[in-house]
């Protein structure tokens, strides 16, 4: 697909989640949560793209919305929390990439799940800090000052939400194309060519990898501004889980498959998680199973797929 | 140091002795692990799910023998043949259906294929066993307790815990260690994981080494989740906690290191059980702790063996 018909296809994609929002309310909060979800997705992608796989990235979710419930208290505005927690985010990535890059494979993808089940423990554990499994509510935080309430609220958030993931597509879809995005299918291939080259594959997997936690924390503080109340489950295991699954159901190689992964995830989780709740994961599972299989390119790629038959008939 | 010691000599002692206990579970599950990773070049996420599964085998087995009126005494076997059930049923399906299908593909989506398992047998297992705490103490109550004296006190272990869980897991060491370098199927596994190709060239089907190594580490995670299972009762999220506790295990004493694994159990399942004493909010995070400075250290582990980068 081609860059001029991606800019279409996302702008047109855009337009359809603010109908959608605008005739449903109730979806209203499912798609900021959708939104959120693709923006981390995204850095599950530049991870996969150097053909590491996180299994903790849930973590940098979590201490982003912790942070944000820790601050909110103090001071509420919402603008000002956003860059907060997705610094404070950047900055855990930043520290404990330092320590994974040493890592590939399955190393990085086990010590990233080790750490971020230590994180999720400590939340639980630490109940005078953090009020355990209860969680933490959130005080309403204000835009530019300004109190808002009921639906204008969630408008405001599904907005920044919108506006959040436009940005970070473009970022991302650059960042790609750029050499720093290039040299990450370098480390796929073979790293010891691209350090030959002059190309310290480390440092290029550490960008990536902050960028990610970057990414995960302005989702987390998304779903903290939205839900309101933020609990251990965060971090858990599944919900990394569930950000691995998403990059791969979109589509492991496209920015805008992260959005639609997430969107028709979390449409579907509304339905079925309620109805299913004992076989989520189960279900989860063996769609996972068979994209890998069968649709390697996942739904962007299925999608992709069907417009290429079109014009060819 | 010394005063500290006497006053908390008796803590040392009870962490000691629980620490070991458990210690040579985890020992079972990470073994199995390295074994599957050595052949297969494959970590099994869905290792701590068999854990799991050979943990309510036993318990379902057992609970099918005191509700029939069979002599309780069963139980005993019961939790090997448990462990035999999951590996033999699960083992050579995984390895057949799943793994061998994506034995080409690139190592990120092998390791994706491993965790679409796991969620699903996560899920299954609350379908079969439910929410609800499943316990199996008839083994453990069979034994008694024996009253272990710790200067002026007397403390009552479980004679399970004292001799059985550590005696299986020495004799499965001593055991795994013999097999691999004494008898030919063991040697084969042994060529099979240092260098494939030129195993297969000699002759040797790899193919189905690398079922049945599968098949024998599924049973080792399986017989450690059987073994556990009287000491502690198993709730949903027990395979998401043992494969990550197993998976520091194996990094804390190098890929692929069979009485590594042992050593790297013992430190980690002693930094446990005393922490549990000591700090017992710290207990989670003790087994990374060790974990990450071991490796900050040897980024290879301590046993294990640096690989040499391809080009």
């Amino acid at each position: 697909m081609n860059a001029r018909l991606e800019i279409l296809a996302g702008i047109l994609g855009a337009a359809v989640l603010v109908l959608l929002a605008y005739a449903a309310p109730w979806l209203r909060f499912v798609l900021t949560i959708a939104l959120a979800k693709g923006i981390m997705v995204l850095g599950i992608l530049l991870l996969l793209r150097a053909g590491q796989v996180s299994f903790g990235h849930a973590m940098y979710v979590a201490i982003a919305a912790y942070s944000v419930a820790f601050i909110a208290p103090h001071m509420r505005e919402a603008l000002l929390l956003l860059p907060l927690a997705a610094v404070i985010s950047a900055a855990a990535g930043l520290l404990i990439g330092l320590f994974v890059m040493r890592y590939r494979e399955i190393f990085f993808g086990m010590l990233n799940l080790a750490l971020s089940m230590v994180f999720y423990s400590l939340l639980e554990k630490l109940y005078t800090v953090t009020h355990g499994t209860d969680g933490i509510r959130l005080p309403v935080p204000t835009f530019l000052g300004r109190e808002l309430a009921g639906a204008s609220y969630e408008w405001a958030v599904f907005a920044l939400a919108l506006v959040l993931a436009a940005c970070f597509a473009v970022v991302v879809r650059i960042y790609l194309a750029a050499p720093l995005g290039q040299a990450l299918a370098g480390i796929k291939t073979r790293e010891a060519r691209l350090e030959f080259m002059g190309v310290p594959g480390r440092f290029v997997l550490l960008a990536a990898y902050v960028l990610s936690a970057l990414m995960a924390g302005c989702g987390g503080t998304i779903i903290a501004l939205t839900s309101r109340h933020v609990t251990p489950a965060l971090a858990y295991w599944t919900a990394s889980g569930e950000l691995v699954f998403i990059a791969i159901l979109g589509g492991a190689g496209s920015v805008l498959g992260a959005f639609l992964g997430a969107v028709v995830y979390e449409l579907t989780r509304v339905y079925a998680a309620a109805n299913l709740a004992d076989a989520w994961q189960l279900i989860l599972g063996s769609v996972l199973l068979l994209v890998i299989l069968f649709a390697p390119g996942g739904l962007f790629g299925i999608a992709q797929g069907l417009l290429r038959r079109r014009k060819a008939a | 140091m010394m005063a500290w010691l006497s006053d908390n000599g008796l803590l040392l002692g009870l962490a000691v002795l629980d620490g070991l206990a458990s210690a040579a579970s985890i020992f079972m599950v990470a073994v199995g692990l390295n074994l599957v990773f050595g052949v297969l070049r494959i970590l099994n996420v869905a290792h701590g799910s068999l854990y799991a599964i050979g943990a309510y085998t036993a318990a379902s087995i057992t609970l099918f023998l005191t509700s029939h009126g069979l002599p309780v005494w069963l139980s005993f076997p019961a939790l090997v043949v448990a462990a035999a059930l999951v590996g033999v049923i699960l083992g050579p399906l995984i390895e057949r259906v799943l793994l061998k299908r994506v034995e080409k593909q690139e190592p990120v989506l092998q390791l994706l294929v491993t965790f679409a398992l796991f969620m699903i047998l996560e899920d299954v297992q609350k379908l079969i066993w439910g929410v609800q705490p499943v316990s199996n103490d008839t083994p453990m109550r069979l034994l008694g307790t024996i009253d272990v004296p710790f200067g002026a006190d007397v403390i009552p272990f479980t004679a399970y815990q004292l001799f059985v869980l550590p005696g299986i897991a020495l004799f499965t060491l001593v055991g795994l260690a013999w097999f691999m370098r004494r008898t030919l199927t063991g040697r084969v596994i042994v060529a099979v994981t240092t260098d494939r190709e030129a195993a297969t060239s000699q002759g040797i089907d790899s193919a189905k080494i690398t079922m049945l190594t599968f098949t024998f580490g599924a049973m080792l995670a399986a017989l450690g989740g059987a073994l556990a299972s009287p000491m502690s009762s198993m709730v949903p999220g027990v395979g998401a906690s043992t494969i990550v506790l197993s998976f520091a295990v194996v990094a804390t004493a190098g890929l692929g290191q069979v009485e590594g694994a042992a050593i790297a159990a013992v430190m980690i399942g002693l930094g446990r059980s005393i922490a549990v004493y000591l700090e017992p909010e710290l207990e989670v995070v003790v087994p990374y702790l060790i974990m990450v400075l071991v490796l900050l250290v040897r980024p290879q582990g301590l046993f294990g063996v640096t690989e040499t980068r391809r080009i």
